[in-house]
């Protein structure tokens, strides 16, 4: 298998889900970290997440098309959920109060964007806890835990995992300058 | 080239929305059609709904480019209601209230009210033209081989509420977008023909004859009801809409500013200053923490967060909260009071000259305009029962469980109180598509695939002369209401002749007194009202009449009988016919939303 770019846009996602994914799975970091160290090899990670862009007409997608998807992206949950605003803040000094707050603005904005931009559903729809056979091996599955033999895999669901499957982000019109995903703001009176 | 699809069109006071149906094939297909529109400066998406604004550019910005005009130096949709906020100046909002509004020049460029002097401000007219046009230009987006809907069956939906005059400002927006092919629609029928449309051949079992259906539409601006009646003619069914409540501004949007009120006056209490972009941000949140509340019994209250303006979110954050118990009461108990069938909406009397604005309903409560209506229309009809004996709902505001149950229970305890039984309700979907949906498929019904509403004309029209009777000083000569066009006229007919004469003078424009009523279903043409009671009549906008010197001279007294018709658009036309004409069959065209001043308009 050749691996050719992931598109920006897909690895912002990406790296946003696989960050917290690191975060919290010691073995996927310590195999990230290997492949790092290993110069990288895509092969030994999952495929990409085919992505839909379904009402953008169709145009040729090159890595200026997908950097600005990125930003776009930013821009988007910015305008709906601060969210730039929120993650570039030092937060450390402030309650939890304070912190509980702004985190409702941000996940109700973009919880907006993320809702009307794309469509995200969970990869397996058993309940978190219940015992769940896997047939075979699955790109969308990643198991965990005392990993041996072959399948079936018989084991405890222990995170559904999201999947997108679509996402239509805003049509960029116009030369817009794409890097600034807030402009400053002046106001007169 | 032939139409091939019937488009509906909502042309709503806060939204709007497109609907298409192939004319040829077999079964209604209705769909909904995607409207690509700006939501942020140089992003367009594409959204079911196109917000009801127009936002006017800067010179110090970019021009607000959208895929089909690089160039555009204004904003339809979302991106102009986002702008609402920031830059109100420059931004219309609510132009279709103004549209049936006759205290303006409905063709003056008068949007947006306070434009800074850069603004070229636009009619009411022109904006309601920009929000059909960008529809048409959306659609040539969204659906490259199907042409322009200047092309297609267009049926446009009015509130049943809307005069002769505000329909006709309607049909010349869509003229000026190049519909040619246009037929008006009332929304509660829309609604009801979407129902029809999503039951399939199944709404039969729902409706029978004898039911008697209260259609309560409660828009983001407006609250529109009507009543539409089932009947057996000829061994089936028939659909008559028998009648249609007056204009009410009151809708959703005074819902979330009455509670946005509630929450600034409680963070004001704190000590803390809401400058105009936090009770604007207060408008939104409070929307949406009142959905969480009507779509959770179990939520006790929901937290009201205004960030900060500044890069720095945290710090600067205000926080308040919505409780159950201020929705209840000022939603429930202020917009749904469970009142006695005999409340009635209180009446303001309007305090002199007012600076220009929207004649808003002066009493928020819906259910006393909605007792109001069905008194005024509790007339028994042939078979039909003389109560609602069903519901449909329709309008963003009724998604809400809670409203729709509020308005259930003081509907039915209306009903018990009188001896009939509880109303069914018919269940919509998609409240806030329906309309558009509901026109497309009669669009469908027009080519006799489905079973059409009968009604005809909503209001019957008086034309107002003066008493015979000398001049007093200090009394206006009494005024009689002349019927020119009965109630119920159906489309493509005339009135009957009246017998009276008015006197016009060759050469000058003649303005007469116009009134209106929703009420009086009986009145034949030429029936000349002395007295009625209040409410009865509504004063419109007056109408013009301008005899051409050709022929005569100018000065010359002509005697005119005026004589009403219905057209196939589903407009009123009033045309004054001469007693002696000059040449066989002379008439005229009355103008019925009068322009004030001459050269005004555009």
């Amino acid at each position: 298998m050749t691996v050719s770019n992931m598109p920006l846009l897909q690895r912002l996602w990406f790296s946003w889900l696989f960050g917290l994914r690191v975060l919290f799975d010691g073995r996927l970091a310590s195999r990230a970290h290997a492949l790092l160290e290993a110069g990288g090899d895509a092969d030994a990670l999952p495929a990409p997440v085919a992505l839909e862009r379904s009402v953008v007409p169709a145009s040729p997608v090159g890595s200026e098309q997908t950097t600005n998807g990125g930003l776009q992206l930013l821009s988007l949950l910015q305008r709906e959920g601060r969210f730039v605003d929120f993650v570039q803040q030092d937060i450390t000094s402030f309650s939890d109060a304070d912190v509980g707050a702004a985190a409702r603005v941000v996940h109700e904005g973009c919880q907006r964007a993320l809702r009307s931009h794309a469509r995200v559903r969970s990869v397996r729809d058993e309940a978190e806890g219940a015992r769940v056979t896997l047939e075979r091996a699955a790109d969308d599955v990643k198991l965990v835990g005392n990993v041996a033999g072959a399948a079936p895999f018989r084991g405890v669901l222990r995170h559904r995992g999201w999947r997108v499957e679509a996402l239509k982000l805003p049509t960029v019109v116009g030369s817009p300058d794409l890097t600034v995903v807030a402009p400053a703001e002046l106001e007169l009176s | 080239m032939s139409a091939r699809f019937a488009i509906g069109i909502d042309l709503g006071t806060t939204h709007s929305a497109l609907a298409c149906a192939p004319l040829e094939g077999e079964g209604a297909v209705v769909t909904v059609v995607g409207i690509e529109q700006l939501v942020a400066a140089g992003a367009t998406a594409t959204r079911e709904l196109l917000p009801s604004f127009v936002y006017f550019a800067h010179e110090s910005e970019a021009a607000l480019a959208l895929p089909w005009d690089d160039s555009r130096r204004f904003a339809v949709g979302e991106y102009a209601r986002s702008r609402g906020a920031e830059v109100p100046q420059r931004v219309i909002a609510s132009a279709k209230s103004w549209l049936s509004y006759g205290g303006v020049d409905r063709r003056l460029g008068s949007l947006p009210l306070n434009a800074p002097a850069d603004v070229e401000k636009i009619s009411p007219v022109e904006a309601s033209f920009r929000y059909l046009d960008h529809l048409n230009e959306a659609f040539r987006a969204a659906r490259p081989a199907d042409g322009d809907l200047a092309e297609q069956e267009v049926i446009l939906t009015v509130p049943a509420s809307f005069d002769a005059g505000a329909r006709d400002l309607t049909v010349e927006a869509a003229m000026a977008a190049g519909f040619e092919n246009v037929t008006l629609l009332e929304e509660p029928q829309a609604a009801l023909y979407a129902w029809i449309e999503s039951n399939g051949d199944g709404w039969r079992e729902h409706l029978r004859a004898g039911d008697r259906v209260l259609v309560v539409d409660i828009g983001g601006g407006t609250t529109d009801f009507s009543l539409i009646d089932a009947r057996e003619a000829d061994g089936s069914l028939e659909l008559h809409r028998v009648a249609v409540g007056d204009h009410i501004l009151l809708g959703g949007d005074n819902m979330d500013l009455a509670l946005a009120h509630v929450v600034a006056q409680e963070l004001t209490l704190q000590g803390k200053e809401l400058d105009r972009f936090q009770v604007s941000a207060l408008g939104h949140a409070c929307r949406s923490a009142k959905e969480k509340l009507l779509g959770n019994s179990e939520l006790d209250q929901v937290a009201v967060v205004l960030p900060s303006r500044g890069s720095q979110l945290l710090g600067g954050a205000l926080r308040g909260e919505l409780r159950r118990g201020q929705v209840e009461q000022y939603l429930l108990e202020g917009f749904f009071p469970q009142v006695a069938a005999s409340e009635r909406p209180k009446v303001r009397p309007r305090a002199g000259l007012t600076q220009a604005g929207l004649p808003y309903a002066s009493d928020p409560a819906i259910t006393k305009h909605l007792a109001a209506f069905l008194a005024a229309h509790s007339a028994k009809s042939g078979e039909s029962s003389a109560q609602p004996t069903a519901v449909l709902f329709n309008g963003g505001v009724l998604k809400s469980p809670l409203l729709r149950t509020r308005l259930l229970e003081t509907l039915n305890a209306w009903l018990a109180e009188a001896g009939a039984a509880p109303v069914r309700v018919l269940p919509g979907e998609d409240l806030d598509l329906a309309v558009a949906r509901g026109a497309a498929y009669y669009g469908l019904v027009r080519h006799g695939r489905g079973l059409r509403i009968r009604g005809g004309t909503a209001h019957a029209y008086y034309v107002g002369i003066e008493s015979p009777m000398p001049a007093l000083p200090g009394f206006e000569p009494p005024i009689l209401a002349l019927c020119v066009a009965p109630f119920g006229m159906e489309e493509g007919s005339h009135a009957a002749l009246p017998p009276q004469e008015l006197s016009v003078v060759v050469g000058e424009p003649v303005l007469f007194r116009f009134f209106s009523s929703t009420t009086r279903r009986n009145d034949p043409a030429g029936n000349v009202l002395e007295h009625w009671r209040p409410g009865e009549l509504a004063e419109l906008p007056p109408i013009e009449l301008t005899l051409p010197p050709a022929g005569r001279s100018v000065g010359e007294v002509v005697p005119v009988q005026l004589q009403a018709s219905v057209t196939a658009i589903g407009t009123l036309k009033l045309e004054a016919l001469a007693l002696t004409p000059l040449v066989p069959d002379e008439r005229w065209q009355v103008e019925l939303s009068v322009r004030h001043g001459a050269g005004a308009g555009g």
